[in-house]
Order: structure tokens, then sequence, then C-alpha cells
């Protein structure tokens, strides 16, 4: 391995060079809001005249973090459970039939996805506004439910694939109708893929600014929306206490990272879309 | 539930966008039958397979359980039971709950679960193997498993898909005979869709041979194999010498064709003409080396076990596929003779050169 | 009876069948969440706050060149950002590909800034890039530069945020688009005579253009929708003003709903042509099995 390395071509060597450069400065983005939030005070110089932990606890009672805490929870929770459910049928169909009109579905699923959250996000918002949704945790998960659903038919659709469609057929001819079919066979058989998107519509919820930031109201802002606001009303508050903050939402996301790479691949946290059928 | 007189498929079909994959299917099934539907790969025997045991909605037709219509019955609904080629089945479930799976369907009490799964285990011979996983068994065992789930039921009629093609070649031979011991013992009506002739041969009390989505002929296995309706039957059925000729003349059934420069006789199958554009259909076995008859040259040889199959030029360039147990050897010449009731005739549903073209003899 | 045998027969030739019923929550779902929202927003944006005629919105959109200048501004941030995450990708996807060690712990790290998101990035941002930072210090401290360089709120700090969380995205798409073309198929180019760079530029390369072409547009649409930075380590009111945040004040601060719905419509058309363009340029390309796996 390290002979192998040192013989290295120097378009090799540059292209480490690169990586690494890359990760140095995420580190250095990373450590300096961590570094920041245990500062007493840090002003040009090279690191905090002295550490303190005080940022955190000022950060939990100023921000109400607890309240935001468990919005976050709950809001991400439901989305998790609706999408899975309305989507994971859906995804059944898809990877199972022809039908006629099938593309357009399939096409009509794929367009929250591929749109910025702005674009629909402000219509959709005006729409939730007019029938009382927005504003309260409700409007939150619909409006997160939008790109969500599609995205759990994505993930789910290969997982489907993969079951040979002749062991429902079987299953059939046994006497299982359709709901023993998706509750003894398919059900179990999914589970894999059933965790992989609900995990990874947990963080995609969790980190989703801009259509929540559109439909919270006040009491039903999540971690990221209140620390958008946080950050955009510097001044008020203490820089630090607003680096805690981060960090806490760091920690949070890194914690369902953790749990969710033990269940999906990496790259499944970013291949979303898988290519149309054919 | 189980229990019928007859089962009746009445011009059964299923169309694909503009392909048929099965048009115009009429079939009586009988009680306590084993029928073979027999064709090559795409010949539309597994699309009626799966239309019978309702996987597939009808496009056209219908079918009949005594007076009952049943082609509108979800296939849970039938009552019939199915093995098929990759045998399904359930990777999370241990083998006796895969046997169980049909009869907690159908709730029934649980010491009769218990018993009849027990006793479907002891009957293909698994005891040792009941708490294990499919993905733990041999390919041999697992197709034991799908049998049993099957037939535990007692159903009225048991569909199978191709079950042996994934078995090696031994394996094959003593599973056809368990799945003929079955169907006696337990009095099952059998349909079993096969690619394999002589799968079919031994096991069915008829054979459905198909092609193109079309029956093309219904008999018992000595009727389809002595006297197949058209030559694409004969040359599904092991009539491996298929010559495209002209008949030189008629006499009744037996028709006159010109071969190796000179002419030979045959039964026609059909009407034939003299002049028309015919098939003639030998099996290898029928094309007896000796000393008298057309001459010709060994070209190839395969070693076959007991005998030899043998390739053999006839002067005017035929070739002709013969079976002997004399020791030849490549460029040995000989003279092949073939029986004139083995030789049929057929007339031809083509022009003799597309046929030619199609790869057909010579 | 027969009558319906028949229409069942019919239905059944096209696929359509019982189990399309599972179709139906999705669809629901989408339809009122999604394509009425959308249709919602189309005709508001018809329907002027202040009167005038039903294209007044778009009028006022496109005569203000405060606002116009946008769409410029937004595509001058994301085209080279998803171009240059798409472009970096690939030389270090290709040479990552193989088996080593630490690769799987290379990919976790990579997938940290994309579950960060952009909010954190941009605190980070103006931490580590800020005048006083320890980007700045640095480069002072080797006596590259004098004075510190601006790197936030401006052009620059946008497109590094874009950078931080668009790169790894682009790199795990890449590698898995790399993963999936069969590596015997450059092994047989090699016995053919092929060189290095032959192999990639006639073999991987073309397989490899139509996945790019996915990543691009996944990229872009990341890149397109920026808004939380651009507000954060950007300069909202100049360089920065990207559409989205065009849209974002209208609703939100001068409550016109009407004008916010034209722009979010002209934003999503702007978006939707560039990525047709690219379909367009894709389809163009062979997109059948790369021999590997998945």
């Amino acid at each position: 391995m390290s002979t192998r390395a040192l013989k290295a071509t120097p378009t090799a060597w540059l292209i480490w060079a690169v990586v690494v450069f890359f990760f140095v400065n995420l580190a250095g983005v990373v450590g300096s809001v961590l570094v920041s939030s245990f500062g007493r005070r840090w002003f040009d110089t090279w690191v905090p005249d002295g550490f303190t932990t005080q940022w955190y606890g000022d950060a939990w009672h100023e921000f109400g973090l607890l309240q935001v805490i468990s919005v976050t929870l709950i809001a991400s929770g439901l989305v998790v459970v609706l999408s899975v459910l309305v989507g994971a049928p859906a995804a059944y169909v898809l990877a199972r039939q022809d039908f006629p009109g099938k593309r357009l579905v399939y096409l009509t699923f794929l367009l929250p996805i591929l749109m910025p959250p702005i674009t629909y996000g402000i219509p959709l918002a005006t729409v939730l506004y007019k029938f009382g949704f927005a504003g309260h945790l409700s409007g939150v998960v619909l409006a997160n439910l939008v790109p969500s659903v599609p995205f759990v038919i994505l993930t789910m659709t290969p997982f489907i694939e993969q079951v040979d469609p002749k062991i429902e057929s079987a299953a059939r001819m046994l006497g299982a109708n359709t709901r023993a079919v998706f509750l003894r066979i398919l059900a179990p058989l999914l589970v894999p893929g059933l965790l992989a998107s609900a995990i990874l519509v947990l963080v995609r919820t969790v980190g989703m600014f801009e259509l929540t930031f559109l439909t919270a109201g006040p009491d039903s802002q999540t971690l990221v929306v209140a620390l958008y606001y946080s950050m955009s009303a510097a001044g008020i508050r203490a820089q630090q206490s607003v680096d805690a903050m981060a960090v806490m939402y760091t920690a949070m996301m890194l914690v369902l990272l953790v749990v969710a790479l033990r269940f999906v691949n990496p790259t499944q946290l970013v291949a979303r879309v898988k290519e149309e059928p054919e | 539930m189980s229990g019928f007189g007859q089962l009746r498929l009445e011009g059964v079909g299923r169309r694909f966008g503009t392909a048929d994959a099965l048009a115009g299917l009429d079939l009586t099934i009988e009680r306590g039958e084993f029928i073979a539907l027999l064709g090559p790969s795409g010949c539309g025997k597994s699309t009626a397979l799966n239309c019978l045991a309702g996987l597939l909605p009808l496009t056209a037709g219908s079918i009949w359980q005594d007076e009952q219509r049943i082609d509108t019955l979800p296939p849970e609904k039938r009552g019939f039971g199915m093995v098929f080629q990759n045998y399904a089945l359930f990777p999370h479930l241990t083998v006796r709950d895969n046997i169980a799976f049909g009869l907690r369907m159908r709730r029934l009490p649980k010491d009769e679960v218990r018993r009849r799964t027990t006793a479907a285990i002891e009957m293909v011979r698994l005891e040792e193997h009941a708490s294990k996983l499919p993905g733990q068994l041999s390919g041999g065992q697992q197709q034991r498993v799908a049998i049993a789930r099957a037939t535990v039921l007692e159903p009225s009629l048991v569909l199978m898909d191709e079950p042996l093609s994934n078995l090696d070649a031994k394996l094959r031979l003593e599973m056809r005979t368990e799945i003929r011991r079955l169907h006696q013992s337990l009095g099952l009506t059998t349909v079993y869709v096969t690619h394999d002739q002589e799968e079919a041969l031994s096991m069915a009390d008829r054979l459905v041979v198909m092609r193109e989505g079309r029956v093309q002929q219904i008999g018992t296995p000595e009727e389809v194999h002595t006297t197949p309706t058209t030559w694409h039957v004969a040359d599904f059925m092991g009539y491996r010498n298929l010559l495209p000729l002209a008949a030189q003349s008629v006499a009744g059934e037996v028709v006159t064709v010109p071969l190796g420069g000179t002419t030979i006789d045959g039964v026609a199958q059909g009407t034939v003409a003299a002049g028309e554009d015919v098939v003639v259909a030998v099996r290898p076995e029928d094309v007896k080396l000796g000393n008298e008859g057309l001459k010709g040259l060994v070209e190839v040889v395969e070693y076959q076990g007991r005998e030899l199959a043998v390739e053999v030029v006839l002067e005017d360039g035929t070739r002709l596929h013969a079976r002997t147990e004399r020791k030849v050897q490549a460029g040995e010449s000989v003279s092949v003779a073939i029986d004139p009731t083995r030789l049929l005739v057929y007339a031809s549903d083509r022009p003799a050169a597309e046929l030619v073209t199609a790869g057909l003899a010579v | 009876m027969s009558q319906t045998a028949s229409w069942q027969h019919r239905l059944a030739e096209r696929g359509v069948d019982r189990r399309l019923w599972l179709l139906l929550p999705a669809t629901v779902f989408v339809l009122l969440l999604f394509i009425y929202p959308f249709l919602y927003g189309l005709s508001l944006s018809f329907q002027p706050l202040k009167g005038g005629g039903a294209l007044a919105n778009y009028q006022k959109f496109f005569n203000d060149a405060y606002q116009r200048d946008t769409i410029a501004t937004t595509l001058k941030i994301a085209l080279p950002a998803a171009l240059l995450n798409v472009l970096a990708a690939v030389p270090i996807a290709f040479r990552m590909r193989g088996r080593f060690r630490g690769k799987r712990l290379l990919t976790t790290v990579l997938v940290v800034p994309i579950t960060l998101g952009t909010v954190l990035t941009a605190q980070g941002l103006l931490n580590y890039l800020g005048p006083t930072g320890w980007f700045n210090r640095i480069l002072m401290a080797v006596h590259l530069i004098d004075d510190p360089i601006r790197l936030t709120n401006n052009y620059w700090g946008v497109f590094f945020s874009l950078i931080i969380t668009g790169f790894p995205f682009a790199f795990l798409l890449v590698l898995s688009y790399l993963s999936g073309i069969d590596p015997t198929l450059e092994r047989a180019a090699a016995t053919l005579g092929a060189s290095r760079a032959q192999r990639f530029r006639r073999i991987t390369l073309p397989l490899l253009a139509p996945g790019l072409a996915t990543t691009f547009l996944l990229t872009f649409v990341l890149a397109f929708s920026v808004f939380p930075s651009a507000v954060l380590v950007g300069n909202p009111a100049g360089s920065t003003r990207v559409i989205s945040l065009a849209a974002y004040q209208a609703a939100y601060e001068q409550y016109d709903y009407a004008y916010a719905s034209a722009i979010a419509m002209i934003m999503g058309v702007v978006e939707l042509v560039v990525v047709a363009i690219v379909l367009l340029w894709r389809s163009r390309l062979y997109t059948g099995s790369t021999g590997g796996k998945g």
C-alpha cells in the first residue's frame, strides 16, 4: 500500500492534495463552530481566551430549545410515518406493474424532488395559510411530506424490485388475500428497505430548511429554522450561544447519521433519483 | 372446494399490447388427469398456466369448473395449488412455516395445522430440515418443500411451472418419479408445464403441444410421439431430420420423395399431393446404418454412451442424423436405410426455399 | 355477466387491475399538496394585487432591473458551482473507485456536510473564513497576504458554501455511477491496445456521461435553490441577491403573495429550462446497461 502510494503519478498526488485540502477546510468550518461554542471570549486570536460551557445553558434557555427539539422530533416522526404509509404502496405498484399513463404518474412523483423547494413552497404555504394549516405543526408536516413521499417511492422501488413477484404469486395460490400478502410476506421481506427510506426521510426532514421556514409559526419551528433566525438576528445574542446551538444541531444530525449509516450505504443518502424505468 | 368433475377452458387467450401470448385455447381437464403443456420457450405454455391459476387476467375466453365460471375469481379464491420454477419459497419463513402457510390462511385449528404440516413434511422426507430456512437447503430439498406446500392443502388442481428445470440431471430423474408417485397416491389433478419432451412423455397422461401461443396437438404421449400432426410438433418431439423436399408421387398414404440420388417412400400425414413442397420428418433412431440403402459418408461422430450419434452426408449433399451401436469413424463410407412407416411426410406451410434459409436441414 | 367479463378483459389487456388502488393515496396526496398549490400559485400570479393586466406581475418583475437581475445572479452562482462540483468529482472518484483501506470512513466523512445543511455550513464559514478566522490567519502567518481577504458576505462565501455541501453530494453520486461500470470493459480495451487515457476517453467516459448529466442536474437543483446561505454568508442586498430571496421578500416582507407566486413560477421555468437542456443533451448519449452490477 505505502510503496504503491509513493510511486503514484503526479496527477494522483494532485488529486490527493485536493481531497486533503477539502477535508482540512471542512474540519476548519466545523471545528471553528465547535471551538467558538466553548470559548469564553474569542476576538482576533488563534484560540479563545478561555473555555466554558455556559453558552450551552444560555442557548438552551434563551432559544427555548427543549420546545424546539421536541417540535423537530415530533414533526420529523410524523413525516416519516405518513410518508412511508403513503409512499410504500405507490412504490409497490410502480415497481410491479405497467399501466397506461405510468410514465406520467412517475414524472409527477419525480417533480417535487426536481423542483427547488422555494418554487412550490411559496404557493404551498399560501394554500396552507388559506386553509389554516400553516403556522402550526400540521402545516410543517404537510409541507415536508411533499418531497418526502416521492423520496420514499424512489428509495423503496429498488428494494421492492428485489423481491421475486413469484413469491407473492405463491402466497396468493395458497389462499392469501392482498392484505395477507402485504402483512405476512412483503412487510417482513421489505424491512431493510422500509428502514432505509424511513431513516433517510428523517435525516432530510430534520435538515429541511426552506419548507419548514415557509410554513412554521413561532411555536412550530424546527431546530434548523430556529438556528437560522438566531443567526440572521445577529448582534442581539452572543455569537457563542448561536454557535452552541449550531453544535447541538450538528450533534443531533451526527447521531441520526450514525444510526442511518448502520442501515444504508453512504451513496444512498444522495443517490435519491433512480434512473427512470425503461 | 376440492373435487370437481371437469375443468373447461373455452377460447382462453391473453394478449400483451398487440402480441397474442396465448390464443384460442380449448381444453377439458378430467379429474385425476396428469396433463403436460409442452412447447419451446415463448410458446404460451406458462401464460396458459398463469391464466388458469388466476395470476394473469384473461383477455379472451372463459374458464369453467363444472358449471361455475372461475376466471373472474382471484387466485386465492380458486383453491388451486402451484409449484414454481424457482420454487418461490418464502425466504423469511422456516420449512415448517412455509408448508403451514396455506393452512393458516384458511384459518384451520392449530392442532390440525400442526398435524397436516407434519404429515406433509414426512411425505417429502424433510423431517430433519423442518426448522431450517429455505436458503439453507439444496435445490432438490427446496423443490420438495415447494411441492409439499402446494399439496398439503389437497387442492382440486395442482399447477406446476417447469418445476425441475433448475435441478441437475440425476435429481431431475428422481423428482420425476416422485411427482408422479404423489400425483397417484394423493389422487391429484395436475397440469404440468415443461419444455422437456422426455419429461412430458414420461409423466403425463395427455400432452398439449403448443407453438406461438396456439395449440398444435393434444394427445396421449404415444400419439404425439409416433404421429405428430404437424412438422413443427415433429421438430419438437425429437424428429431431428427435417428435410424440405418435393413429393414425386402419391399413392394413397404412401408418398415417394427423392433422396440421396434415388427415391424413398414415406407415410403422408394429412393430405399431400404430388409435385407439392413437403417436409419429411425422421427420428435419428429410425435411420439405420447398414449395408444396403442410401450411400453416404460419415462426417461427425459423437460418443453418447451406449450409442453413437452420427451425421451422414448422402451423395446429393443431404445431411442425415442417425444413431448406431456400430463403431464407425468419421470419413467412413456407409449405407443408411429408413423404415417407410417411420418416415413422415407433411404438407409444407412455407416454400422450400424459405425453409432452407430458416436453417432447416441440408 | 358477459358484459362485465369483456370489460374486464379489455382492462386486463392494458394492465389495469385492482392493485392500482394502492396508487390512490400517493396520487391524491401529490394532487392536493403539489399540483393544486402549484396551479393555485399560477392562477394567483395572474391576479396582481394592485390591478393591471393579468401579466402585470410578470411585467413588474422584468421591468425592474433590481428584480430581473436576480435570474442572472442565481445562474452566475449555481451554474459554476454545479459544474465545478461535477468536474472535480470525476478524477477523484475515478482514482478512488477501487477498494482501499479507509474508503468507508472517507465516504462517511463526506456525508457529514450533506447532512449539516446550508445553515450550519454558513455559520461555520462565517467563523472560519471571516477576517479574523483561521483561514486568513494561516495565510497571513505564512506571509501569503498582508491583509485579510474578504471571503464572506459576498459572492465567494455563497460559492464556498455550495462547494462544501455540493461537492460530497456530486462525488458520492459519481462514485456510485463509476462502480456500476464493469471494470472488465476497460481491461478488454487494454488488451486491444488502448492506453490509459484512451481507455478513459473512449470507454469509461461515454458510459459515465449520462450519470454525469444526472449528477450535474441534481447538484444544480441544490445550488439553484440556494437561500439561507445567500442571506447568511452572502451579500443579500447585492451580489448574492438570488431569485429565491426575491420571492421570499415579496411574500413575507411585502405580503404580496400574487407577486411572490409570479416570481416562484419564473424561478421554476428558469430551472426547468436548464434541466430540459441537460436532459436533451443526455438523451443523445448511450444510456443502456453499463455491464456492472446496479
